[in-house]
């Protein structure tokens, strides 16, 4: 508890400093952790192969290619992000500077998940840097060999009171949520979410909670078969399942479930090969309860395929579930793990109204040739975020905002989000002292006078034309000498 | 008004606001389209307070109907009157399934915030804030608070003090001082306390003559509790303006405190009432500190000829808004963000940003079913040759202004 009051208020000092606020500060630090992630590259893919057994090629392209390009684009976009917007003013406030100045929030802490652990922490993080805060970071104890990492390489490149590292399990940070921060962006799951918030109200602290759930992917009949699988097999068995958007079961017509069935085995031979606990691109359950859990999620199901398993190295093959029933454990939580459960429905009315009754997922995906199906299924539905015909890809465009809505969270960030995320919009209007004749319309004692030329000049009833504007201005001017002459 | 402003330019802009909006694509996405879809929430609760009564429903109101929600109303009980009006009035235009009114008291409002909301917009003080996002946490809902805090008012010695005395009296007694974003001390030097004291005696005597009672454009404290809190506020530095209260009427006569100390009862808390203590500073610099060492306030008003002084007090403070040279006026312009920060609240609204506020920004990649060879490089099995290939994409795409990949 004292540890974490000292680590957070030596951050909250660096802060107050005012050092991180010029924007020649941010970018050295940026370029820091440029530095290092590609000065330890091979450190951060072997940490992370260690906790979840992923390839180079995986591990490069999930967690460090998206951190190079969040820092590449916070780099150069930064001197535009943090500039003040000047905004469209009104008649009273014609002669005046009015804008928006982003501004820092403050302390944010920024706490990762296992899953992607190294780009969980770092992607909130540049962006936080970027907006000129001082950041608490805590990585998931779960992934062991990353955070331990992070904790050791973050020193060796950034200011080390204002980015400190906090390792630890529940414990450290139910102390550390004790803190007050200004603002905190939590990814996991929706119970520790409500605990997360709940921290947070004491000090009336702004969150974002990247969360999860049962992310549906309906797959129409009139589509290519062949290559909405391989996507679809790509999505869901990369990371062993283990992906907060990955598409967790599939929605089909009763008469193409065996094709698909068909096309996602050919994909997986296709993918890794005839024995794919020897393929070295195959991920493997991050630990022992959780191994146990999705392996608990088989009872009772029609395994279509696969469904083979090695505790010792926590295998679990890619695996694919027929006919499931609505009601069944395993589409009653989020299934994090390689089983695709296929639920039959017989139209797309059926569909959406079965994703209807459920909360709100993180992703939605619609697989259909036909576009009018697709943009139906985007307005009759809600979702953190939607891909059609693919999966998983809108996360990898920072223009677009990633987050949850509902029970899968809240708030969003990626790219310029990001930078908003953890900024203030401070509204400031600079007046004339001056120019006291205006003010009059205002001030008491009141008359209808008044009344009426204040509707005059606030209602915007119409589109003012410059011409029109300046007309308008003259005349203000003339009703204020007016009004301060009688 | 202001309420009239914002339907106006909600309806002049919502097809605009609604619209899809497309976003800039990297190369993978080229050949695909890709925008953010504004989904209503679901079903909304606004939670409204009594010192605005109709402004402060009915903004958010606008906002919330635009952004396509549902919406449940809870106007303060403590405006009794306005309570009334608004629960038989709403029914009477909008649809009654789709937007009610409820009221309540403190225990049915606890009970009310047990319900699972899409989203809650509430306005009031940091304690309830807190009770509200608390509730909210137990179903996740996301939250605006619209709180509050003491606004400092620094006033620098070079300016014109009689336009400073009328646009900060003028802030200040407005609705007898009841206004979340009300100027709520003064930061000065002690010769500029000197000057403004008989600038400020000559503007509240333009205003409201020489017997504020008696004039119709001075307003009265809310209810009996609050009067009581306010007058003991009174005993802090001395009464060098007005001081004058009737219980029975709930009227405090607008009041300037000299010479109030940090330790003073009216430094404690925001005063919401008709009384503006003047609190002594050497300079800008002792000011900033001053302002610095408190909770963010909602808004910082700093007065000066000088624009270095106001950029200055603008740069080394944080506060939801500011305004230099007067008071109360960054709130009229409906294309400024107005809300809190830290203890003065979270999220902002206010013309566009009230629709956005009430509206999830959803991301949305419609992709191509063909062009499956282009997908290629991201499937198993991988070969050191592949990944080569995606390294050299990345390292040509760095040099560009384009995002990898």
């Amino acid at each position: 508890m004292e540890r974490m009051q000292q680590v957070v208020g030596r951050a909250r000092a660096a802060f107050n400093s005012g050092r991180c606020r010029s924007l020649e500060f941010r970018m050295q630090q940026l370029k820091a952790l440029e530095r290092m992630v590609q000065e330890k590259e091979k450190e951060i893919l072997a940490a992370i192969k260690a906790d979840l057994h992923k390839c180079g090629h995986n591990a490069y392209s999930h967690e460090i290619l998206g951190v190079l390009g969040e820092l590449a684009l916070a780099m150069d976009k930064l001197p535009s992000w943090a500039a003040p917007q000047p905004v469209k003013k009104n008649l009273l406030t014609m002669r005046d500077e009015a804008y928006i100045c982003p501004e820092p929030l403050g302390v944010v802490l920024i706490i990762g998940a296992w899953n992607y652990p190294f780009v969980l922490v770092m992607q909130p993080l540049v962006g936080a840097i970027a907006a000129g805060n001082a950041v608490v970071v805590k990585p998931s104890e779960i992934s062991e060999n990353t955070a331990r990492l992070v904790a050791d390489l973050l020193p060796q490149y950034l200011d080390r009171d204002l980015y400190p590292v906090v390792t630890g399990g529940v414990p450290e940070t139910t102390a550390l949520l004790t803190q007050r921060f200004d603002h905190i962006l939590y990814t996991g799951n929706s119970t520790v979410g409500k605990i997360v918030m709940a921290a947070a109200a004491k000090h009336l602290t702004p969150v974002t909670l990247e969360l999860g759930g049962k992310s549906p992917c309906y797959i129409d009949t009139d589509c290519d078969l062949a290559v909405a699988c391989r996507r679809i097999t790509w999505g869901k068995y990369m990371n062993c399942g283990q992906t907060c958007i990955a598409p967790d079961y599939i929605l089909c017509d009763p008469s193409i479930q065996s094709k698909v069935v068909e096309n996602i085995k050919v994909t997986l031979q296709e993918f890794y090969g005839e024995d794919v606990k020897s393929s070295p691109d195959y991920e493997r359950i991050i630990n022992k309860h959780h191994f146990k859990r999705i392996l608990g999620l088989l009872e009772g199901q029609k395994i279509a395929h696969g469904g083979e398993s090695d505790e010792a190295s926590c295998f679990i093959a890619p695996t694919i579930l027929t006919d499931v029933s609505a009601e069944s454990k395993v589409m009653e939580e989020e299934i994090f793990g390689p089983v695709l459960p296929i639920v039959t429905v017989k139209s797309v009315d059926e569909a959406i109204e079965f994703i209807n009754r459920r909360e709100k997922p993180l992703a939605l995906y619609v697989f259909s040739n036909n576009k009018k199906l697709i943009k139906r299924v985007i307005s009759e539905t809600s979702s953190g975020g939607f891909t059609g015909n693919d999966v998983i890809m809108h996360f990898f465009l920072s223009t677009l905002p990633f987050g949850g809505v509902g029970n899968s969270g809240m708030g969003a960030y990626h790219g310029k989000h990001s930078f908003e995320t953890f900024s203030h919009r401070r509204a400031c209007l600079i007046k004339d002292l001056k120019m006291e004749g205006t003010n009059k319309l205002r001030y008491p004692p009141g008359s209808q006078k008044k009344v009426d030329w204040a509707k005059f000049f606030l209602l915007k009833r119409f589109n003012k034309t410059r011409i029109g504007l300046i007309a308008l201005a003259l005349l203000g001017i003339v009703a204020a000498v007016v009004i301060k002459v009688s | 008004l202001l309420c009239k402003n914002e339907l106006n330019d909600t309806l002049n802009n919502l097809c605009h606001w609604m619209k899809d909006e497309h976003v800039d694509k990297n190369l993978v996405t080229q050949l695909d389209s890709a925008f953010i879809r504004k989904d209503p929430y679901g079903v909304v609760l606004i939670i409204a307070p009594w010192n605005y009564p109709i402004h402060l429903f009915l903004v958010p109101l606008i906002g919330a109907i635009a952004a396509g929600n549902c919406v449940i109303v809870k106007p303060s009980e403590t405006s009794k009157n306005t309570e009334r009006l608004v629960a038989e009035m709403l029914s009477c235009y909008l649809d009654s399934d789709c937007f009610a009114v409820v009221t309540a008291g403190v225990e049915e409002t606890t009970r009310l915030l047990e319900n699972k909301f899409d989203y809650i917009f509430f306005t009031g003080s940091p304690r309830v804030g807190r009770i509200i996002m608390t509730a909210a946490a137990k179903h996740l809902t996301p939250v605006t608070l619209e709180l509050g805090g003491k606004n400092p008012c620094y006033v620098s010695d070079t300016c014109d003090v009689q336009n400073v005395a009328r646009r900060v009296a003028w802030g200040r007694f407005f609705n007898a001082g009841q206004t979340c974003i009300a100027p709520d001390y003064v930061l000065c030097s002690v010769e500029m306390q000197e000057k403004l004291m008989p600038a400020l005696r000559e503007a509240i005597t333009e205003f409201f003559g020489s017997n504020p009672r008696e004039s119709p454009d001075f307003g009265r404290i809310v209810g009996d509790k609050q009067f009581r809190r306010i007058r003991a506020l009174l005993c802090s530095g001395r009464v060098a303006i007005g001081g004058q209260t009737d219980e029975k009427e709930r009227y405090i006569a607008p009041t300037v405190l000299a010479d109030v100390l940090p330790s003073d009862p009216a430094m404690q808390e925001e005063i919401f009432g008709p009384i503006l203590p003047i609190v002594v500073v050497a300079n800008m610099d002792e000011a900033i500190d001053f302002i610095n060492a408190r909770p963010r306030p909602l808004a910082i008003y700093a007065f000066s000829c000088d624009s270095k002084v106001v950029k200055q007090v603008l740069e080394r403070t944080s506060s939801g808004g500011f305004c230099g040279n007067d008071t109360l006026m960054h709130l009229t312009l409906t294309s400024l963000p107005f809300g809190g920060i830290g203890n003065s609240g979270l999220g902002k609204y206010h013309g566009k940003f009230t629709f956005d506020t009430f509206t999830h920004h959803r991301g949305c990649l419609h992709r191509n079913m063909g062009l499956e060879a282009l997908n290629a490089l991201r499937y198993p099995p991988y070969s050191q040759q592949k990944l080569g290939l995606l390294t050299a994409t990345f390292e040509i795409k760095r040099k560009g202004t384009c995002t990898l990949l």
